[in-house]
């Protein structure tokens, strides 16, 4: 019965703050309302990883393993209902939704000095839609949290955000907005498509997750079906023609928002891509695994490109998730179990590193007020710790040894090799640019000639716990992986498990 | 035939609204008094809605060859008299400033409210124009109510020659009709006309010249020039009422006479509604992108809405008159509540509409609730789960998908995609800061008067329906033709 207490919490945080901003404006309340809701939802994802048991099941079957499950009826006519459920995959991302949510409210602590309530209000529904993506398992539930989650990171775009290059940030909020919903009307049609197939070979409608595995498409169909699903995740992940909308929102978000899209809304693609695109049309996700791999191996080397060539800072760090994305996409289309623990690692690490750069470019943009990289140099000792972190995030994107981003990336390409030796070859060529636009980051940004000699504001108490948790665990994520593996072993078993049969079926 | 009690019984919500209008008109004529009008008007209605609850009980039944009271009609009758309820509400707290004689403007809502509930119990051509004059006659007045401001003169006369035009229209199709079939009832038209023997091209242009009428009406591609014009002019209070009640009743009636008239089984009439649909979908949503005028944005969007909508023509099956009921619930509350609060903002009446957008900047900081109700309406006519809007897509693109209309489904897709925009402009308007020019606001008591609480009421329900629908559904379902 924890389920449900996991969805509510955030949201009705974000009530409580905005409510009390209509009562008694202009206090600090808000911020401990949200900061409190946060911590409750960390602290209760991480009682459930403690309690429960997600090592491998034994029996692969046709029922899913859940851990535990919440069911409610809710529209009786298309048999929809309202159903959580939660295994190792989805508390693995619930529990870094709650981390990351605590660092969000954490690092607008002082960024966001107007409309605080509303502003909590916005950043906790974000949340809450992400939390509840990541537990429905009814595909329209799914589809009501995945849509749902758009609109409060609209407004912390369109309201909190920065102007980048003289655009105002409600353009590149009402990109994002489209990109994402159209997408996702499609991956409504699909799931439509998916439950009438379902009724006209049983005549029952049903929306389960569970029920909806166990229809056989195939033919033309399944490919439409399959495309539609793709689509909707590909252009939240981003997979490289469907990305346009990436930099431009990552760029004028406030930090908190910047910290929530990499951080945790570039993860609900994948984990879609996980939970419905392959074991939904398994045959059909493998008859595409090489476009698939081909569009990642293209988002490696383009977004390494793309963040080479920037000058503003967080565009720099958004084109690089980007490249990052794209070994997550060959990842999880290899389909072997090792890659696909690669990819849990990779998401979970590269939450980490995305959160702890983005931080840091907000921290430096309240004290130079610029994200512009040419108007930056030479900070390394005038501002204490803040350029050692940064070093050691950019070490972590770029998958040095000892991080946990190093463990993903060195599992997903080892673990694709056999079934794709080329791709993984012409993807490790990918690694040589994550160093090029690493370093150039570094050495614009913090060598060379300094422009003024005088120290500027260190690290506040806040601002180093915050950045020191961040980077103590992608070491620990990278010296002891196993913590992260454990638990999403028995998942990825099934995934991979789903993946693998489908041939059968066809021969 | 006979009129027995039960007869009665079912024809007592019109019966009502008749009472009231004659009492309205007599009250005026012995006493102006602006609240009691409004008053009575209310109550008037409300016992109309009441007296439904008493119809249920002998539905469904003839009432004469004219009118077939069932449930379905019974459904769209108390839509039409809630959406006829709120447009008074506004209208009170709107004419309260109006230096012109007030009191008539409820004898003519109540002359249209009648003429809507003839028309979604009509089953028979006669009284379908009845019906269709009734309401739009009184409409005209309406539009041109504040006939001292140009854009309101303008509206009523506009939408005077244009709907006249669409009755010429249909009074013709009529004529077709029944010199192929002798008969104007709607299932004896379609039973004879299956019979065969009639000449099909005689039939389909009789048929065509209905629908470009009823296109007419509900503004559809290439019929829809009108509406901007007349949405932007008419007050607001008339525009809400305009934007639902006809829209209603014209709709309910097309599908009664697709679901119950076979004639329209046609593959080419099919194929003709269809591109309507497509039409006015992406039509509607290009034209509302460049809008500052929030009325007339609206008026495009409504093109856009009513687009959608016509898939369910396109497919009529039995999901279809499910799906029309849904969206219609959820499209009338939104469309209702939207114009609540363009005319609270613009209430009471100071000489013209607050409808230019820039009004509407920074309305979050000095009206929060107003403000929050306002972006619940965009993101439901905008179909953002979470409220009502986002059922009524869902059951359009579900009924699009099972009738496997690929095309119709890919243009609600484009067509959404497209809307998000300006959908999304207004509501980011509501919560930029404000800046230095003219404000406009509802008075700080909005929240207590009668169009302030009716407001919230439907901005609930809006978000109640859309995270609970099930309510919702049973409703619509239990209201079957015949």
């Amino acid at each position: 019965m924890m389920l449900p207490w996991l969805l509510l919490i955030p949201f009705i945080g974000g009530l409580l703050c905005w409510q009390f901003e209509l009562i008694r404006p202009n206090t600090a309340m808000p911020r401990w309302i949200a900061l409190f809701s946060m911590v409750l939802l960390l602290v209760l994802a991480l009682g459930l990883w403690v309690s429960g048991d997600y090592s491998l099941s034994q029996a692969v079957g046709n029922t899913p393993e859940w851990q535990s499950q919440f069911q409610l009826p809710w529209i009786d006519a298309f048999g929809i209902t309202f159903h959580l459920a939660l295994d190792g995959l989805s508390l693995i991302m619930v529990t870094l939704t709650g981390f990351l949510g605590i660092l969000a409210v954490v690092c607008s602590w002082k960024e966001i000095d107007r409309r605080i309530g509303f502003f909590h209000l916005n950043l906790l529904w974000v949340i809450g839609g992400v939390v509840g993506v990541f537990l429905a398992i009814d595909l329209f539930l799914f589809f009501f949290f995945w849509e749902m989650m758009l609109v409060p990171m609209y407004f912390l775009i369109a309201l909190w955000g920065h102007e980048s290059e003289g655009k105002s940030p409600v353009s590149a909020a009402i990109k994002f907005f489209i990109y994402t919903q159209a997408s996702g009307l499609l991956m409504l049609v699909s799931i439509l498509g998916l439950v009438f197939m379902h009724y006209t070979q049983t005549g029952v409608f049903s929306f389960d997750y569970g029920i909806l595995r166990e229809t056989p498409i195939t033919g033309v169909m399944s490919w439409v079906l399959m495309l539609g699903f793709f689509i909707a995740f590909a252009v939240k992940l981003p997979v490289v023609p469907l990305h346009g909308w990436l930099p431009d929102a990552h760029a004028q978000a406030p930090t908190a928002g910047s910290v929530d899209l990499a951080g945790i809304l570039l993860k609900t693609a994948a984990y879609g891509l996980l939970r419905f695109a392959l074991p939904l049309f398994p045959e059909t996700s493998q008859a595409f695994a090489p476009i698939a791999m081909g569009l990642g191996l293209v988002g490696i080397f383009y977004g390494g490109v793309l963040a080479f060539a920037q000058t503003d800072i967080k565009r720099l760090i958004a084109c690089s998730s980007i490249s990052h994305m794209g070994f997550v996409l060959i990842g999880i289309y290899s389909g072997t179990l090792l890659a696909l623990q690669g990819v849990i690692l990779q998401m979970v690490a590269h939450a980490f590193s995305a959160a702890g750069l983005f931080m840091i470019s907000g921290q430096l943009y309240e004290r130079l007020h610029t994200r512009d990289m040419r108007q930056m140099g030479g900070l390394f000792g005038r501002l204490g710790a803040l350029p050692g972190f940064a070093l050691a995030f950019v070490m972590a994107s770029l998958g040095m040894p000892g991080t946990g981003n190093f463990i993903g990336e060195f599992l997903i390409l080892f673990g694709a090799f056999d079934v794709a030796p080329w791709v993984v070859v012409i993807a490790s060529g990918g690694l040589v640019l994550s160093a090029v636009y690493s370093l150039i980051l570094m050495h614009r940004v913090y060598w060379g000639p300094p422009r003024e000699k005088s120290t500027i504001a260190h690290l506040d108490g806040r601002e180093y716990a915050m950045l020191l948790g961040t980077l103590v665990l992608t070491i620990a994520l990278g010296l002891y992986p196993q913590v992260v593996l454990d638990i999403s072993q028995g998942a990825m078993h099934e995934v991979r498990h789903w993946f693998a049969v489908s041939p059968s079926f066809a021969g | 035939m006979n009129l027995t009690l039960s007869h009665l019984i079912a024809l007592l919500p019109l019966l009502i609204v008749c009472a009231t209008v004659i009492v309205v008109m007599l009250g005026i004529a012995w006493r102006r008094h602006h609240f009691a009008t409004a008053t009575l008007t209310t109550i008037g209605l409300n016992a109309a809605l009441f007296s439904l609850l008493a119809v249920l009980t002998v539905t469904p039944i003839r009432v004469s060859p004219l009118l077939l009271i069932d449930n379905y009609a019974v459904l769209y009758m108390a839509l039409i008299l809630i959406a006829g309820l709120a447009s008074t509400t506004l209208a009170h707290a709107y004419l309260e400033g109006f230096d012109d004689q007030k009191e008539e403007f409820y004898m003519l809502l109540g002359c249209s409210v009648l003429g809507g509930l003839t028309m979604v119990g009509s089953d028979h051509l006669l009284s379908l124009f009845f019906g269709l004059e009734l309401l739009s006659v009184p409409l005209y007045g309406m539009a041109a109510y504040a006939y001292r401001t140009r854009l309101s003169l303008e509206s009523g006369i506009k939408y005077m020659v244009l709907s006249a035009a669409a009755s010429a229209f249909l009074l013709f199709g009529m004529a077709l009709l029944y010199a192929e079939s002798g008969s104007l009832a709607f299932a004896d038209l379609g039973a004879r006309l299956t019979e065969g023997g009639g000449h099909a091209s005689w039939l389909l242009m009789g048929i065509g010249m209905m629908v470009i009428a009823m296109a007419f009406k509900l503004s559809l591609v290439p019929f829809h020039l009108w509406t901007a014009d007349v949405y932007e002019g008419a007050p607001a209070p008339v525009t809400a009422f305009l934007a639902t009640v006809s829209k209603i009743a014209v709709f309910a009636l097309v599908m009664r006479l697709f679901m119950s008239a076979p004639v329209t089984d046609m593959a080419s009439l099919h194929t003709m509604v269809a591109v309507i649909a497509f039409l006015s979908m992406l039509v509607g949503n290009l034209m509302a992108l460049r809008q500052d005028n929030i009325k007339r944005l609206m008026g495009y969007s409504s093109i856009g809405h009513l687009g959608y909508l016509l898939t369910v023509v396109a497919a009529s099956d039995d999901m279809a008159l499910l799906t029309t009921g849904i969206y219609l619930i959820t499209y009338v509350a939104t469309t209702l509540a939207t114009f609540g609060v363009i005319a609270l903002v613009s209430s009471p009446w100071q000489g013209s509409d607050v409808a230019s957008l820039k009004f509407y900047r920074g309305l979050f900081w000095r009206r929060p609730y107003l403000a929050a109700v306002m972006t619940v309406m965009m993101l439901s006519l905008a179909g953002i789960p979470m409220t009502a809007g986002f059922i009524g897509k869902f059951y359009v693109l579900a009924t699009g998908v099972e009738a496997q209309l690929w095309w119709l489904v890919a243009g609600v897709i484009i067509g959404s995609a497209i809307s998000l925009y300006y959908y999304l402009r207004v509501m980011v308007m509501l919560y930029l800061h404000p800046t230095e020019e003219e404000e406009y606001d509802a008075s700080s008591d909005w929240g207590q008067r009668a169009g302030g609480i009716m407001v919230i009421l439907l901005a609930l329900a809006v978000l109640v329906l859309g995270v609970y629908p099930q309510p919702m559904i049973m409703l619509v379902s239990g209201a079957s033709l015949g």
